[in-house]
């Protein structure tokens, strides 16, 4: 009879309702606040808008590796911020040398592309031995196996770049000549940098490329079919494990690619741990935006990077809680645990839900 | 030459010389090697730099046995894995660091101490690769060569060396335990941290000659205690429980104070093992934010007992340690009703996501009037009873000692009844758990509520040892560690998850040098155990029911029969 | 009416756009054997999970014994007396077979985590009792001395007769069998198909079967009720079944019906 209070299912759902309600009012009544009481000028908001925007599409390059390995795998690649991280950390030294020869301000679209196509190989080829060595012989195990494998492949990563490049910081040179500066519109001068600027088209050309090879070329629609359904692929003549392969290298290059664009963005901080918060924010934007869409992982990127950027000064601050800014990855975190809890078919996401089916 | 698959050799060799470079390349050769086995003979970094070619050897010359080569082709399948183990090695390592002096820069680990340990510490760096070739190739042909020794030979001999090693290997603390017994004893023993070579002979030779006389007794002193009547079989199970029990009671008299440190911390992460066990093993619900657990009761019990600033009511360690488990309680209901619905992977990333928010929270500025902030908590008063102390570490053991003997009884406890039983059929299949009655939301918030509980309790003894908490203390490596224990030691399986403590926990700790990899080998574990044997070191075994034989119901239900 | 144990009325289950099931009514008289057949995706599966409560009904009305099932969680369907096999075999694999019937007495079992902690005198009685009980159901489906086997260690026939015995530790009133014969040779279907009628005879539980296997189905059932994309197109005696002109239509196509009758055999 004990099972009268726990059974009804509905009542879990009434503190979930409750829990949703109180959000939403605090999110309101926070932003409400602070609004009314005038203390940023739009020009700090479009300069908060602006960096939102910028982190936003670094969080969409790496989030777009969770989503097309879950999208063919279903599986979540725990590992995929390592893979930033390794190829982030290999193109410091490159940069740095590029920096020192004068090579990156005398020609820099030239140096940039270098490094993002160095960068992305690396850690496209660190995917690939990952996919290759731990997941391969796992598929088809219980969900959490790959998982757990994935935690383990984490750390693993993590501390072998440690023990190769050692555990100080690095850091990448600091902004390019050609980058220094606001953008200017006319004879208004923005809050807008122009490496915001750089980074956001940066981003938005690889994103645009991968959207164009999964939509427009032969791999992309067997990636696809793989997607879709294995088995019928297979019989199909696609070669299941080869178009996985290329999956693992995609999401991986365009990592590698995301640590290069975030070294110039923020050159300092590049060390062995640096991939564990941009890892679980770009998984939430992949989540946020349904897991398994590609375009989801860009919008979801874009606006995990705004919430980030917004949600401290906005929210936070008209709630009466001091120090926002050390909550920003707190937001993150709670962004993930609430799209988890209440839309984990994310924004754009049926998807997954007619695939578990 | 027919019988030897030349592919398999080329593979195994390159593996094995590939995994030669990787641990010279990120310093664990160089780093391992400052700890002695035998004196002047053998260090720990040479012993993992042989380990690659001698079980590459011994694989490949299994293999070429098994496809029905002779003895030759094996022992020369042997020496050319052992040739091939040396190529990545000097083309990656020994070549481009003559090649590129300035590399260091980037690889720091690619050091003249590695060169000088891989070429022997000879002159010219030809000489001392050409040295290595050969060690290393003979190596492989001894890894192949040990399936000429007969079977009953090798294992005696393989553990006695296994023996050897440990002994060798942990006579830093060996020496520490003898030294204040007896100080002739350790000089003919050891020399320096480890041991004397002729020592180390004689070790060898003895433990082997135990070892053939032990597995050749086993099996009829087995049969002599099946043969005694049930009572006494009983008497002396009690009586061996009783023994274990008094020896851990002694233990932390014997080893002294750096080790029973290190215990506390073993019973600190046992603890936390079995109450996460509990979810993961039993329940099957993968929580990655246990540290949470951890944390509530360690702040609780920072708050309401140190006599800091931050201190409220500053009550006596054992009035709050309840007060710990049930807010551990609290939490893990409260977090566990969002995630009730949830698949396994999204579980996993969302509890995950609590713990780092916890440990933000705990690390901001808003709830620093509360907590501290960054400054975390101080002067956290030690255990006391009365007038004494545990003020030491090996008084606090017997704190953790029968914290640990409560949550073992409990999980035992729960292990084999009917909420047991549910978690398990959640385990298994949450759909089919369902269809047999079982309510499998309240099954879940009760797994995580209970799991919980030795959580709250670990954070609070933790607390109370350290005086001082930091939300850093409290990072996401709590809930990997515990996880690695749990899956390394075995699933559901509560020795396992002792084991898994000792090895995970306990083994960084004795070798200092090993802190620095201690996470490189947690990931490596993960993956390793995964692949290789999923189910655990120590899986659960099935739940022997002495008491209700087969044999014995039936004729006890059916006389006629 | 009050001899029929299940009455489902005019229950419609839609996924998405689809009809899995529609507007079907339905009665199963209390100590019968009944069965459903119908082509592939007929919807048999999507019924069971309609009654047991895997699946939430969209229209009509399900009544077991007198209480309606309608909005009740699976679970508390188990309780209420209805236990249910899968098609597809789900033991808990890396249980014992003991456990696994022991699993299945839930609605049965009182005891409380609390009072396993503590060992109270109760829980330990319950403890004792449940696994007699369990030993006596392994024998009674012929499983003697394999109690202590890992469920995903015994043979494909026994862990059939397993899943069946964990389903009686729930002391059903109403047993669904979904394809019990299923991948079984000739020699074991027909033991089956007398364990089931055994079943009914010694215990009075009333049974529901999903078969493919025509000989079973018409051996044993009283009541035949054929699906064919989720509606009922015939019901009666195995007799009437047979040739019935719609039936043979629903298995073998329009062309088949006018010359052909269903061979009993196939």
């Amino acid at each position: 009879m004990r099972s009268r209070y726990f059974d009804n299912i509905s009542w879990v759902s009434l503190i979930l309702g409750i829990l949703r309600i109180v959000i939403l009012v605090l999110i309101v009544v926070g932003a409400y606040n602070t609004l009314s009481s005038g203390k940023y000028s739009a020009e700090a908001w479009v300069g908060l808008i602006a960096s939102g925007l910028a982190q936003g599409s670094i969080y969409a390059l790496i989030a777009l590796g969770y989503t097309l390995v879950y999208g063919i795998l279903l599986m979540i690649n725990f590992a995929h911020g390592e893979i930033f991280m390794a190829g982030a950390m290999t193109a410091s030294f490159l940069a740095n040398s590029f920096a020192r020869s004068g090579f990156l301000n005398q020609s820099p679209v030239l140096a940039i592309f270098i490094l993002l196509c160095f960068a992305g190989l690396v850690s496209a080829s660190i995917a690939i031995l990952l996919e290759r060595i731990a997941y391969r012989p796992l598929r088809g195990s219980p969900r959490l196996v790959p998982l757990i494998t994935a935690i383990g492949a984490s750390f693993f990563l993590q501390y072998t770049f440690r023990g190769l490049y050692g555990s100080g910081f690095q850091s990448y040179p600091g902004t390019v000549d050609a980058l220094k500066g606001n953008l200017t519109i006319g004879s208004l001068q923005t809050p807008i940098t122009l490496t915001q600027v750089f980074v956001f088209f940066c981003a938005f050309a690889l994103m645009m490329a991968l959207y164009w090879l999964v939509e427009r070329t032969k791999i992309g629609m067997a990636m696809r079919a793989v997607s879709e359904n294995k088995e019928v692929a297979a019989l199909m003549g696609i070669n299941i494990d080869r178009i996985i392969v290329i999956t693992f290298a995609l999401g991986g290059f365009l990592a590698g690619a995301a640590g290069v664009i975030n070294g110039i963005y923020r050159p300092q901080g590049v060390f062995f741990r640096m991939g564990f918060f941009p890892g679980v924010k770009a998984f939430t934007a992949a989540v946020l935006g349904g897991i398994g869409s590609v375009p989801g992982a860009m919008l979801g990127g874009l606006f995990l990077g705004l919430v980030e950027s917004l949600g401290p000064n906005l929210v936070l601050e008209g709630l009466g809680i001091p120090g926002a800014n050390q909550l920003k990855d707190a937001i993150a975190f709670t962004m993930l645990v609430l799209v988890l809890i209440f839309r984990p078919q994310g924004i754009l996401g049926e998807r997954l839900a007619e695939k578990k089916a | 030459m027919k019988n030897i698959d030349w592919r398999y050799v080329l593979r195994l060799g390159l593996i094995a010389g590939v995994v030669v470079a990787y641990v010279s390349a990120i310093g664990v050769l160089v780093t391992f090697n400052s700890r002695s086995i035998v004196a002047g003979v053998l260090t720990l970094g040479q012993l993992i730099l042989y380990i690659a070619p001698l079980w590459a050897g011994y694989l490949v010359g299994k293999k070429v046995l098994a496809d029905g080569g002779s003895y030759l082709e094996s022992l020369l399948s042997g020496l050319g894995v052992g040739v091939l183990s040396m190529v990545p090695v000097l083309g990656l390592i020994i070549l481009p660091h003559a090649l590129l002096p300035n590399l260091r820069r980037i690889f720091v680990n690619i050091s003249p101490d590695l060169i000088t340990l891989l070429t022997f510490q000879q002159e010219s760096l030809l000489s001392g690769s050409l040295l290595l070739v050969g060690l290393m190739t003979a190596l492989g042909l001894v890894g192949s060569a040990t399936h000429l020794i007969p079977t009953q030979v090798r294992r005696p001999l393989a553990i006695a060396l296994l023996w050897v090693v440990l002994v060798g290997m942990f006579s830093e603390l060996l020496i520490q335990i003898l030294r204040p017994l007896n100080r002739t004893l350790v000089t003919t023993f050891f020399q320096g941290n480890a041991l004397k070579s002729n020592i180390a002979l004689a070790l060898f030779a003895i433990t082997a000659a135990l070892n053939w006389i032990v597995t050749s007794q086993r099996e009829t002193v087995k049969t002599q205690i099946k043969q005694l009547p049930s009572d006494y079989q009983k008497g002396l199970y009690i009586a061996s429980l009783v023994l274990v029990f008094i020896l851990f009671m002694l233990l932390p008299r014997v080893v002294g104070s750096f080790l029973s440190e290190v215990l506390v911390n073993v019973g600190l992460y046992i603890l936390m093992g079995l109450g996460l066990n509990i979810a993961i093993g039993l329940a099957g619900l993968l929580d990655l934010g246990y540290v949470t657990n951890f944390a509530i009761g360690a702040y609780i019990m920072g708050v309401l007992t140190s006599t800091s600033s931050l201190g409220r009511g500053q009550l006596s360690f054992w009035v709050v340690i309840p007060i710990c488990i049930v807010s551990a309680m609290i939490t893990g209901f409260l977090l566990a009703l969002p995630v009730l619905r949830m698949r396994g992977d999204y579980l996993a990333i969302t509890t995950l996501g609590f713990g780092e928010i916890i440990r933000l929270l705990a690390l901001s500025d808003w709830l620093r009037p509360l907590i501290g902030g960054a400054q975390g908590i101080v002067f956290i008063p030690k255990p006391a009873i009365f007038d004494f102390v545990f003020g030491t570490s090996s008084q606090l053991y017997y704190i953790v000692f029968f914290g640990c003997l409560l949550v073992l009884f409990v999980s035992v406890r729960l292990n084999n009844s009917r909420t047991g039983r549910q978690w398990m059929a959640l385990r298994e299949d949450e759909d089919a758990a369902k269809a047999m009655g079982i309510d499998t939301i309240q099954t879940k918030l009760l797994a995580f509520t209970l799991s919980a509980a030795s959580g709250g309790l670990a954070g609070a003894i933790f607390a109370s040892k350290l005086g001082t908490i930091f939300p850093n203390s409290f990072d996401l490596l709590v809930s990997i560690n515990v996880l690695a224990l749990i899956i390394v030691g075995g699933m559901g399986s509560i020795p396992g998850i002792m084991v898994g403590a000792l090895v995970l926990i306990g083994l960084p700790e004795l070798l200092r040098e090993f802190a620095e990899y201690r996470l490189l080998a947690y990931g490596v574990l993960l993956i390793v155990m995964m692949l290789a044997r999923p189910e655990g070191l120590i899986p659960s075994e099935i739940r022997q029911r002495e008491l209700h034989d087969e044999e014995v119901i039936s004729t006890v239900e059916n006389p006629s029969a | 009416m009050t001899d029929n144990i299940l009455v489902a009325e005019q229950v419609t289950k839609r996924f998405g756009g689809l009809v899995a099931i529609k507007d079907l009514t339905f009665a199963i008289p209390r100590q019968s054997i009944v069965s459903i057949i119908g082509p592939n995706g007929a919807g048999k599966t999507t019924f069971f999970n309609c009654i047991t409560g895997f699946y939430t009904i969209d229209e009509g009305e399900m009544v077991f014994d007198g209480i309606r099932l309608n909005g009740r969680e699976a679970n508390q369907i188990t309780r209420l007396g209805i236990a249910r096999t899968f098609q597809n075999i789900r033991l808990f694999s890396n249980m014992t077979a003991i456990e696994n019937i022991m699993v299945g007495q839930e609605p049965h079992l009182t005891s409380t985590w609390l009072g396993a902690i503590i060992g109270t005198p109760f829980s330990r009685r319950e403890e004792v009792d449940a696994e007699q009980e369990a030993r006596r159901l392994l024998r009674f489906v012929g499983l003697a001395g394999k109690g202590d086997a890992m469920a995903r260690n015994l043979s494909y026939g026994d862990q059939r007769r397993l899943e069946i015995a964990r389903a009686l530790g729930s002391k059903p009133k109403l047993l669904l069998l979904d394809e019990p014969t299923a991948g079984m040779n000739p020699k074991e279907t027909a033991e089956t198909t007398q364990f089931i009628r055994h079943l009914r005879d010694e215990l009075g539980i009333t049974i529901l079967l999903i078969e493919h296997d025509m000989r079973v189905v018409m051996g044993i059932s009283e009541q035949v009720t054929v699906l064919d994309y989720g509606e009922k197109i015939a019901e009666g005696k195995p007799a009437e079944i047979q040739s019935n002109p719609r039936v043979i239509e629903a298995y073998l196509g329009r062309g088949a019906a006018a010359s052909a009758t269903i061979n009993t055999a196939a």
